[in-house]
C-alpha cells in the first residue's frame, strides 16, 4: 500500500484500484475543532479534483477534494457520531471515503510523504 | 481541501498585544486591518476548548482593534442626540448605553457603547467601521464639538463566571470591583496604571471590558492571565459565544441595508426618540415603527450536526424566505444555531424552515434568541 498526498492537504492509501482518503494532520490543525463531516454516500462517481465530502469545523465549512477518479464505496460511517476523529487521528481512523480507481496514471502528480513533509515546511 | 478564507495581501498593522499573543501560541490572522488572534495553539487551546472555559471560568479577550473616541465640547448632547437614536437625558454618569450610528436613510452604519464621562462622551465602536465612523461623525458634529480617536488605549475583555473573583483580586479602586453591576463603569487601577472599567462584554457572561494605555497593555493582561481562573480567548471562540448569546455582528447581521427596527434591536432607539424623531434616518425608523416591516431578524435552531453559514437561503416549502447573516455550530447546546433575516409571515418562534447549504435541505425552527441564556450581574 502507498500513501500520497495533495497540495490541498488530502492523503490517499492506494492498495491496488482501491483507495481510501482522509485530510492530513496539518488540515486538520489548520481547521480547528471538527463538528460535522458531510461523506459522499456509496456509489458516488467521482472526479479528481471533485469536493465530494465536506469538513465543517467551527471556523468554516472546507471542501475535501478527490485526489483521483472513480467510484465511492464506502464512506466512514464512524464520524457521523464522532466526527473529532478527524481532529484526533486523522491520518487513521478518521478517515474519510473509499474508492475504486478508475485511472490509477491520475496519481503520478501526487506527493510522497517526504515531499509532502517539505511542502508543509515551507507553508 | 481548501478554506474559505483568503488573506489579502495588503498592509495589516499590529496591535500592542501582538508579541503577548504569538508567545502565548495565538495563531494570528487578519481581522479588521489587524493581526489578530483567531485561537491560542496550546494546551487547552483551540476554539472549542476556549468556548468552554469562558462559558464556565474566565477568558481574556484582546479587543484593541476596536475605535475608542472621546466627544466633547459645547453643545456635545444636542449635537450627539442628532446622530444617534439615544436619549441622554436618561443617560446617567459612567454606565454604557448600547446605541447605532444610522446614516441619512436608516441604514446602520454601525453599533456601539456610548458612556456618559464628566466632561463628555466615550464612545466604543467597531474596528472595521472606526475609520468610516469618525469621517460621519466628524461631518454631522458642529465645529464646537471636538471628536478624539484614544489611539494610545488598548481594550480587553474578562468573560466568564469567574471574571469577576479573578479581577477583583488584581483591581483597587475607591469602590470595590463588586460596586459594578451589569453596564456600570468606573475608573480603577490594575497593575498600578489607571484604567476605566465597565460590567460590559460580548459573550452573554458576566464580565468587563477593561480601556488602558496600550504602553501597560502588556502588565496588565499578564496580571489578569496570572490568575488561575483566566486564560486567553481568540476571535474564533468570541464569535461563537457572542452568536449564542444572540448578539449582532456588524458586517454580518447589521449593515446599511437594515435598520434598529428589522434588526429587532429597537432597544437601541431609547423611547423619547421612537416618537420625536430628530436624529438623522428618523424618517425611516419612524416610518417602519408604524408600518412595520417585510423581514426582521430571528434565531435558527438548526437539527442535526451540520451548520449553515452566512449567505445560506431560508425556505418553506418552495419559497424563499430569508437569508442566514450568522450561522455556525452551538458548542453549548451541541447543535448548530443561526441568525437570518426572514418574512414576517415567517419570523414567529416555532416556525418550522428549511436551509439551503449546498443543494442540501437542512431542517430548522425559528427560536428566541438568547440561545443560551445570559447570566449578567444585574
Amino acid at each position: 500500500m502507498t500513501r500520497y498526498f495533495t497540495q490541498d492537504h488530502e492523503w490517499i492509501d492506494v492498495d491496488g484500484a482501491h483507495a481510501t482518503v482522509g485530510i492530513t494532520d496539518y488540515a486538520q490543525g489548520q481547521l480547528g475543532d471538527i463538528t460535522f463531516v458531510d461523506l459522499p454516500a456509496a456509489g458516488t462517481a467521482v472526479k479528481k479534483g471533485d469536493a465530494p465530502c465536506v469538513v465543517d469545523s467551527v471556523k468554516a465549512a472546507s471542501d475535501v477534494y478527490s485526489p483521483a477518479s472513480g467510484e465511492v464505496t464506502e464512506a466512514n460511517g464512524a464520524l457521523d457520531g464522532e466526527p473529532e476523529l478527524v481532529n484526533t487521528d486523522p491520518e487513521g481512523a478518521g478517515w474519510l471515503f473509499k474508492l475504486t480507481l478508475s485511472d490509477a496514471g491520475e496519481l503520478d502528480g501526487l506527493m510522497d510523504k517526504a515531499a509532502y513533509d517539505e511542502f508543509v515546511a515551507g507553508l | 481541501m481548501s478554506e474559505a478564507e483568503d488573506n489579502e495581501e495588503i498592509e495589516v498593522l499590529t496591535l500592542p498585544l501582538d508579541q503577548w499573543h504569538r508567545a502565548r501560541g495565538g495563531r494570528m490572522v487578519e481581522f479588521a486591518g489587524y493581526w489578530m488572534p483567531v485561537q491560542y495553539n496550546v494546551e487547552g487551546g483551540g476554539i472549542l476548548a476556549e468556548h468552554e472555559w469562558t462559558r464556565t471560568s474566565a477568558g481574556l479577550f484582546d479587543v484593541s482593534h476596536m475605535g475608542q473616541l472621546f466627544i466633547s465640547g459645547e453643545g456635545v448632547e444636542a449635537a450627539l442626540e442628532a446622530v444617534l437614536p439615544i436619549d441622554l437625558g436618561t443617560l446617567k454618569p459612567f454606565g454604557p448605553r448600547y446605541s447605532m450610528l444610522l446614516d441619512e436613510h436608516g441604514g446602520i452604519l454601525d453599533d456601539l457603547m456610548v458612556t456618559r464621562w464628566n466632561s463628555g462622551f466615550y464612545l466604543v465602536v467597531n474596528g472595521a467601521t472606526k475609520w468610516d465612523d469618525m469621517g460621519h461623525l466628524r461631518e454631522h458634529l458642529p465645529d464646537e464639538v471636538t471628536m478624539t480617536y484614544m489611539e494610545d488605549n488598548a481594550l480587553l475583555a474578562l468573560q466568564g463566571p469567574q471574571a469577576a473573583a479573578a479581577l477583583e483580586r488584581v483591581t483597587t479602586g475607591e469602590w470595590p470591583l463588586s460596586a459594578l453591576k451589569f453596564m456600570k463603569g468606573g475608573q480603577f487601577k490594575i497593575a498600578g496604571v489607571e484604567v476605566w472599567i465597565s460590567r460590559s462584554g460580548y459573550t452573554g457572561e458576566d464580565g468587563f471590558e477593561i480601556a488602558l494605555p496600550a504602553e501597560s497593555a502588556e502588565a496588565i493582561a499578564d496580571a489578569i492571565c496570572a490568575q488561575p481562573e483566566v486564560q486567553p480567548i481568540g476571535l474564533g471562540a468570541r464569535d461563537s459565544l457572542r452568536l449564542e448569546a444572540g448578539l449582532p455582528l456588524y458586517g454580518h447581521d447589521l449593515s446599511p441595508e437594515h435598520s434598529p427596527v428589522d434588526a429587532d434591536l429597537l432597544f437601541a432607539v431609547n423611547k423619547r426618540r421612537r416618537t420625536e424623531g430628530g436624529f438623522l434616518g428618523a424618517d425611516r425608523v419612524l416610518r417602519e415603527l408604524a408600518e412595520g416591516t417585510p423581514q426582521k431578524r430571528v434565531g435558527l435552531a438548526l437539527e442535526g450536526r451540520q451548520a449553515a453559514r452566512e449567505g445560506a437561503e431560508v425556505y418553506s416549502g418552495d419559497q424563499k424566505v430569508g437569508v442566514l447573516t450568522s450561522g455556525g455550530f452551538s458548542p453549548t447546546l451541541g447543535h448548530p444555531i443561526a441568525m437570518a433575516y426572514v418574512d414576517m409571515a415567517h419570523a414567529a418562534p416555532g416556525t418550522a424552515l428549511e436551509i439551503d447549504v449546498r443543494g442540501k435541505r437542512l431542517a430548522a425552527r425559528v427560536v428566541p434568541m438568547p440561545f443560551v441564556p445570559h447570566r449578567y450581574y444585574r
